[in-house]
């Protein structure tokens, strides 16, 4: 977390840069996008002229993982794709977040079935669940939002590595707005 | 480094790769050769498709696809539940164009169950199906494009395509999945209103097309990187089961709207496009033509819309209108063993194919008279049509084989099931 | 057609009994397994037939009869705009079948399939690989045995 890790306590000056490296972090928000199915196609029309995630900071919908922050898991995850969701969330860099897109990997969806996995956060953490078969774009929009809020909230100390270079251990309350 | 053996250490699907019976010759090949993992994640490929490449430098000598990445066992959860309850499953099995799914699942129940909509019904469906096309065609040129480097046309498909599923919205209640058609019939009416906003989209549509091909037919980059690329001559396309515009491409003109007609196809006025060559550019003219017989059909059909009802009165096969359910009691009755036990067609077997913009879209049904199915087969078109990938690809470039599988426009929810 | 398609097998194969079923405005022909590339080879070939496109191979389970599964062929001719079912019986105990793909390279995957959901073997099949499930994968998904939700453990999971 370069610059980061060299700050080691609360004082005014090293907060402040806290708060704007967090603003910076969630106005720019890079999406991974995991697309597998049918909720991929809602994902591309996130990214058209009429629901433009452009302008959420999201530019660029890269690829590849290692220059992403956020994995939009879209579509169903069976137990083939499931190694392969995991083998791509382990090589993005730290700090990263995932949303769980659509039913069916919120729950397995409307698959109840020997080859689906109910639940990507059986293999996944995932920090915000998008409901909808599939959900809207407007839904995928909100969900985007509150993720902003959960890494607008974050302070470095709650990064995983952030643990084990001495930083005071209480978390911040990352709980979202209630809405 | 040493030439690649087959032995008992590598997984079954190198042993075909390294096995694959190829004619590739190379002088001057260098020492090694490599093989390729074009892995399920990746953004050229539409959705979770494997292809394992073997390649001498940038020659591609053999190539072996992967499928079951999107393996949800349809036909297993078929057999558990009733002809109804699947409706909303055939949605997500071409997720491009899910009405022209649901239409074709519709007839081919309504086929083993003996009945037959009413002709306004009948229209909607021919509506939404063609709709259904050109979203599929527009995703698809724009994918193909976005896929050779032209990034511009996607976003003008996606922004028509956008209008598409606003009306989407209006008639079926859902923009994306729409789960309409019923056994019987469809789910609700359309009102004259959305069918004059049909006509005025269409009316603006084909200059928008206009523009698309404006940008791409004349651009030297776009129509040299697809000309000449991935070839299929007529038998072989024939022989490897292409259906659909890919079939067209390579000189057949067959068409199931046209070889066994169904709804009231044979009553509407449209021409077949097809085209020679069969590369990558003669696949996506044939898609830019075919949307603009889908508007002359849309056009035709919001003539010719009959008045009248949009669900048989057929209370044992079809569910009753709500009103009757609520005040009679036979109707009440009905719905409830239609619910819960779903429509009992007589022990048969059927299998109906309809033209989905993908290809040959066919259920195979097989009942034994209860309220759920036996067996339900999917004939997928994507299914076929990745099976000729390998083929394609021999002898072409790395680059070529991103062209060949956008030009194929294969839909993995349906080639997975 | 279908008067010509009885008499021109009937000459044929005077040893093979077909039995021809309607239903639905769809023609069904049911023989016996050993006459099966023979008679796909000729129903391709023949003039007046031709019937060149292999739309789909499958099978069906009946989990309670003696001849547990069929396999279903559905050809499509495209000259005559004709379609043809035909289905061929085959016992639990020796569940293989003669491939076609020989014949029509679109039943390739399609048998492959098959023997994925099945356990179907097809005899001379240039490639007999799973098509869906896992390549160590032990069961046969379609199979009525086989439940809906799965066998717990026979796919592994990535750790979380």
């Amino acid at each position: 977390m370069g610059l980061e890790s060299k700050l080691t306590n609360d004082g005014f000056f090293t907060t402040t840069i806290d708060a704007l490296a967090s603003w910076a972090r969630e106005n720019s928000v890079w999406p991974m996008p995991m697309g597998i199915s049918c909720c991929a196609i809602e994902m591309m029309a996130v990214g058209d002229p009429k629901y433009d995630i452009a302008r959420f900071g999201s530019e660029v919908m890269r690829f590849t993982p290692r220059q992403c922050d956020l994995m939009i898991v879209a579509g169903t995850v069976t137990y083939k794709m499931a190694h392969v969701v995991k083998k791509i969330f382990d090589q993005m860099p730290e700090p990263k977040w995932v949303i769980a897109m659509g039913a069916c990997t919120s729950s397995g969806g409307m698959y109840r079935s020997y080859n689906v996995v109910q639940g990507i956060d059986q293999f996944l953490p995932v920090d915000v669940y998008a409901a909808g078969c599939p959900p809207r774009p407007e839904n995928l929009l909100n969900a985007l939002m509150q993720i902003q809020e959960k890494i607008g909230k974050t302070r470095v100390k709650d990064f995983p590595d952030a643990q084990q270079s001495g930083f005071d251990t209480k978390p911040t309350d990352l709980s979202l707005s209630k809405n | 480094m040493q030439k690649l053996t087959k032995d008992n250490v590598h997984p079954k699907i190198v042993q075909a790769l390294l096995g694959a019976d190829s004619n590739i010759t190379i002088e001057d090949a260098l020492e090694n050769e490599m093989i390729l993992n074009m892995g399920p994640q990746h953004p050229a490929t539409h959705g979770v498709l494997r292809l394992l490449l073997r390649l001498d430098g940038e020659t591609v000598i053999a190539c072996v696809p992967e499928l079951g990445y999107l393996h949800r066992g349809y036909e297993k959860m078929a057999e558990n539940m009733s002809y109804l309850e699947f409706i909303p499953h055939t949605d997500r099995l071409d997720y491009i164009s899910p009405p022209a799914n649901n239409v074709a699942y519709a007839l081919a129940v309504e086929k083993l169950a003996g009945i037959i909509a009413p002709p306004r019904a009948q229209y909607i469906r021919m509506l939404l199906a063609e709709l259904a096309r050109m979203c599929s065609h527009l995703v698809a040129i724009g994918a193909l494009a976005m896929d050779v480097g032209a990034l511009t046309v996607f976003l003008w498909g996606l922004r028509e395509r956008e209008k598409i599923l606003d009306f989407f919205d209006v008639i079926c209640g859902a923009r994306f999945t729409t789960s309409y058609t019923r056994i019987g019939g469809v789910a609700s009416d359309v009102t004259s209103d959305t069918m004059r906003n049909i006509i005025t989209f269409i009316n603006q549509f084909e200059e928008k097309i206009d523009e698309m091909e404006r940008l791409l037919n004349g651009n030297r980059i776009f129509v040299e990187r697809l000309e000449g690329v991935g070839v299929i001559s007529k038998d072989d396309a024939i022989d490897i089961g292409f259906t659909g515009p890919n079939l067209r491409a390579s000189g057949v003109a067959f068409d199931l709207r046209r070889a066994t007609p169904y709804l009231f196809y044979n009553e509407m006025d449209f021409k077949i496009p097809v085209y020679t060559e069969g590369d990558c550019l003669a696949r996506y003219f044939v898609r830019a033509d075919e949307l603009r017989e889908s508007a002359k059909i849309i056009r035709q059909v919001i003539d010719k819309m009959p008045n009248g009802e949009v669900m048989l009165n057929s209370p044992k096969k079809v569910l009753p209108r709500k009103i009757e359910i609520y005040t009679k009691m036979e109707e009440l009755i009905h719905d409830f063993m239609i619910v819960n036990f779903g429509i009992n067609p007589p022990v048969g077997e059927v299998y109906h194919a309809v033209e989905n913009p993908k290809g040959e879209l066919g259920f195979y049904i097989v009942s034994k008279g209860e309220g759920h199915p036996w067996k339900m087969k999917i004939r997928s078109p994507s299914f076929a049509n990745i099976q000729a990938i390998p083929h394609l690809v021999k002898g072409q470039m790395i680059s070529d084989v991103v062209a060949i599988v956008g030009s194929i426009d294969p839909i993995m929810g349906e080639a997975d099931k | 057609m279908k008067e010509l398609l009885k008499e021109k097998l009937a000459k044929q194969f005077t040893t093979v009994q077909f039995e021809f079923i309607e239903q639905f405005d769809e023609l069904t022909l049911k023989f016996d397994k050993s006459a099966i590339v023979n008679v796909c080879a000729f129903l391709k070939d023949e003039d007046g037939l031709k019937f060149n496109f292999c739309e789909d191979v499958t099978a069906v389970d009946w989990a309670t009869r003696k001849k547990r599964f069929t396999v279903v062929y559905h050809i499509f001719s495209m000259e005559n705009k004709f379609r043809l079912c035909l289905k061929v019986d085959l016992d639990d105990s020796e569940c293989s079948i003669e491939s076609v793909s020989s014949i029509w390279k679109a039943a390739n995957w399609a048998e492959r399939e098959a023997y994925d959901m099945y356990g179907i073997t097809f005899l001379n099949h240039p490639d007999l690989r799973r098509m869906y499930m896992p390549e160590d994968f032990e069961y046969h998904p379609l199979r009525k045995e086989f439940p809906l939700m799965g066998i717990p453990g026979s796919v592994p999971l990535p750790k979380k």
